[in-house]
């Protein structure tokens, strides 16, 4: 079994849309984005792969932050940024497609942005 | 300029057994914009990961999906195994392969039969899972399931296949190939079925590439992305060519995954001859602390399952990427242009499978 080497690079906020529009001239394309709450800060990883190299660019931020929407450069992240906004609460500012907070119906507004302790859940059908 | 109108498809309608739903702008009978809606049915069950152990959450792992669960189970399992540097015995990953492809001949074939009732071919959708029976019958006796399968653990499998019940199998295959081979040709040369495919729903090379496209969906229109090819299980241990069409139709997608069905098959008759003897698994010991993007190729497409642990016995954050979500994008895209009446089939034609999308 092998598997694949991957690079995280720690960014910058004002870096992301030089870095991002970087990556598209290179003839990456966008994996994924995806949100970490990790201790009081979140981390949004945005990964990429060419030829099946996959590099991910990270983000820390902090709650409250507005960090801006790659669509612009690829267009398809609005599925991910609106997901990021629905489960944590942190607004993306110039999505293409924005649902303001509908693209996601949960009982609980922001769900993902509350821990809510690690813990087991005990079976209840014994 | 037409008056425009918007029609809504879905979340109910009768191609599609989940609830995503498009409000379509149509100019006459064109499509010109489609806005898609999800989230009826999201379920939170990453969040899950604060209440299971690492080694219970693959339960849950391979509930994300009633389809393509096997291959949900096997992407988490390895992402851990990464992370505790686990050595996976060759047996394990022999078995996973084994799995795996007959997860996709289901998949596949549910697929082609859910694509026929679409189109309004009902004795291709019924032949096509009178086929599929045979597939998820190998899965029961093999695993003891047909739909959650739960052989996948960490460090390995929970059950193993005996060399003549391996022998039995390609045995069966190769028989069902030939009645695979019929079925697959009405959809590759049928005259109606082309005309009702070609030249519908174009996603240009580029497109595909930049939107996201995954799976069948990038792979019929031209992108030879398969990441079976990175050599996870025992992938790397096996000789086979991903299957890659390049119109960009529908017609090149049905025919992506009409055509890999035999791959599959090759690739199991593969794995019965090359599987080593030995153990199926490892003990494991101490809990993971790290993190890592662990990929698959699910019958939709690449899967990622992104695991962090903070060496405590339940994971910090656990994401899965699932294919159909980013095929979304390309699905608006592929869209736009086409006849209200075509909208059915356009979008299977991605296979959605929403339930994986809400996980």
């Amino acid at each position: 079994m092998s598997f694949e080497e991957q690079m995280t690079v720690p960014i910058g906020i004002p870096e992301l849309l030089a870095r991002a529009g970087q990556m598209r001239t290179e003839g990456y394309r966008l994996v994924q984005i995806g949100c970490a709450k990790i201790g009081d800060t979140y981390e949004i990883n945005y990964s990429f792969d060419k030829d099946r190299k996959f590099l991910n660019l990270r983000i820390t931020v902090a709650p409250g932050t507005e960090i801006p929407s790659i669509s612009g450069i690829y267009w398809g992240a609005f599925v991910y940024e609106n997901e990021i906004f629905d489960l944590y609460g942190i607004t993306v500012t110039g999505i293409n497609i924005d649902f303001k907070g509908t693209f996601y119906r949960t009982a609980v507004k922001h769900a993902f942005s509350v821990t809510t302790g690690k813990e087991d859940n005990p079976c209840l059908n014994k | 300029m037409s008056k425009q109108i918007v029609i809504p498809f879905g979340p109910q309608h009768p191609v599609l057994p989940e609830p995503l739903h498009l409000d379509l702008v149509l100019e006459d009978e064109t499509v010109v914009d489609a806005i898609p809606s999800i989230g009826y049915v999201h379920r939170g069950l990453e969040k899950l990961v604060e209440k299971r152990e690492f080694t219970e959450y693959v339960f849950i792992a391979e509930r994300i999906c009633g389809i393509c669960s096997y291959i949900h189970s096997l992407t988490y399992v390895q992402g851990v195994e990464q992370i505790m540097k686990v050595e996976v015995p060759e047996r394990a990953l022999y078995l996973r392969t084994i799995w795996s492809e007959y997860s996709r001949l289901h998949s596949h074939l549910l697929w082609l039969g859910l694509f026929a009732d679409g189109m309004g071919f009902e004795s291709l959708f019924m032949n096509a899972w009178r086929l599929r029976e045979h597939i998820l019958d190998d899965l029961e006796a093999t695993t003891g399931g047909r739909v959650i399968q739960g052989v996948c653990k960490v460090g390995g499998v929970r059950r193993d296949i005996s060399p003549e019940k391996l022998d039995e199998m390609v045995k069966g295959l190769r028989e069902m190939e030939k009645e695979l081979r019929t079925l697959t040709n009405v959809f590759i040369h049928d005259k109606s079925v082309a005309s009702r495919l070609r030249g519908v729903g174009i996603l240009s090379k580029d497109d595909a590439y930049y939107l996201g496209a995954v799976g069948p969906t990038a792979r019929g229109s031209g992108l030879d992305i398969d990441l079976r090819q990175t050599g996870y299980a025992a992938y790397d241990r096996i000789n086979f060519k991903s299957v890659v069409e390049t119109d960009g139709d529908c017609y090149a997608r049905c025919a992506v995954r009409a055509k890999e069905m035999f791959t599959s098959i090759d690739i199991i008759e593969q794995c019965a001859k090359k599987i080593p003897e030995g153990p199926v698994d490892v003990k494991i010991t101490g809990t993971p602390n790290g993190e890592y993007f662990s990929r698959a190729e699910q019958p939709r497409g690449e899967v990622i399952h992104y695991i962090r642990g903070d060496g405590t016995k339940h994971l910090v954050r656990h994401r899965v990427r699932t294919p159909t979500f980013t095929n979304i994008p390309p699905l608006v895209k592929l869209l736009k242009g086409v006849q209200l009446a075509d909208v059915p089939v356009v979008v299977l034609t991605i296979d959605p499978c929403i339930g994986c999308a809400e996980r």
